[in-house]
């Protein structure tokens, strides 16, 4: 298909969504990522029968969590969309970076004056 | 088991906002259970206020940790090497957990960090129930095994009263009546007899009346 997204962003393979944890999330950000997006399959469509409804669950508890301390819910974001949807994928992608632009760097790069670090790091 | 709900992060975070070395507590008891006060719980309130302190311009150490039980001295005990080092501890521990923390470490500023709110059951995961009120003195071989203390909005002992509707509390359309439930379980255990004599008045003084309970078992004291 030679989609073109922007290459700012980097992906992490899960078997699931329903595999992605809450502190996942947050680590993502402690790290230093600007924003974070779950793609899930459609909903209905899981073969972990919920996985992709428990994320979008701790989705959104992600989202009051940075709202409430200050980042802002709006960095983190869910999606469905089936293997077939590659176009419509890499429009999401755009689409999301276009508004971290607008945002600007995520507060704690700017207090931390670093850039996005491997978590591994962090972890240890 | 006791039922909790985490506490709103702002709450926590009025709290603790000046700390400079912060411990999170978890308790891996009944608060796991309910999913609002275990080792998980516990790393995510400290990333969450990692992150409000490093937004902030501030840099603030949080750790995480979890005890085993926090309303037991030994395993309380797992802290003592270390909690010097921090200005605070928020206990995502029950009421119980908090308090005997506390306790223990009396010169150590102790946060909850949960609403600890009944003992009750799980329905299913996120639906929580209440079912008893410790009352210290159990009725439930008269009641058909359901409680009127924790499940009538009234802790009638002689029930249903006139508020009950269509099996129904008139506290809530969502609240059944505890009285139907106990006439309806009474009957299909056939025991329906148990109506004819009327509860006698209860002993309050082994609930909260009695001032803050104790047990002493001399048969367990050494």
């Amino acid at each position: 298909m030679r989609l073109q997204y922007p290459p700012n962003v980097r992906i992490i393979e899960v078997p699931c969504t329903g595999k992605v944890d809450i502190n996942h999330l947050l680590m993502a950000f402690e790290v230093g990522a600007d924003g974070v997006i779950v793609v899930g399959c459609l909903e209905g469509d899981c073969h972990y029968m919920a996985g992709n409804l428990h994320a979008k669950k701790r989705v959104s508890r992600v989202k009051g969590i940075l709202d409430r301390v200050g980042l802002g819910g709006e960095r983190v974001g869910m999606y469905n969309l089936s293997s077939g949807m590659g176009g419509r994928f890499a429009e999401i992608v755009r689409e999301m970076t276009e508004k971290i632009m607008e945002l600007g760097p995520s507060p704690i790069r700017k207090a931390t004056g670093t850039a996005l670090k491997a978590a591994g790091e962090v972890a240890a | 088991m006791i039922k909790a709900i985490p506490k709103p992060i702002e709450e926590i975070i009025e709290n603790v906002k000046d700390c400079d070395k912060l411990l999170i507590a978890g308790c891996d008891g009944c608060v796991t259970v309910c999913e609002a006060g275990g080792l998980k719980e516990a790393k995510i309130l400290a990333s969450a206020l990692r992150l409000y302190f490093t937004q902030g311009g501030k840099q603030a150490q949080v750790d995480d940790t979890s005890l085993t039980r926090q309303c037991e001295k030994e395993y309380l005990a797992q802290l003592s090497d270390r909690i010097d080092q921090y200005d605070a501890v928020v206990s995502l521990a029950c009421g119980c957990g908090v308090q005997y923390l506390a306790e223990m470490y009396d010169k150590k500023v102790i946060y909850p960090g949960v609403d600890t709110c009944f003992m009750g059951v799980n329905e299913e995961r996120g639906l929580y129930s209440e079912r008893c009120q410790a009352c210290g003195r159990c009725i439930l071989a008269e009641t058909g095994g359901i409680c009127p203390i924790a499940r009538c909005s009234k802790r009638m002992l002689n029930g249903p009263c006139g508020g009950s509707d269509k099996g129904k509390c008139e506290v809530s359309k969502d609240v059944p009546c505890g009285w139907e439930l106990i006439y309806e379980r009474l009957k299909t255990v056939g025991q329906l007899d148990r109506f004819e004599n009327p509860t006698v008045p209860k002993d309050w003084t082994t609930s909260r009346d009695g001032g803050p309970r104790k047990i002493v078992r001399e048969d367990l004291r050494i």
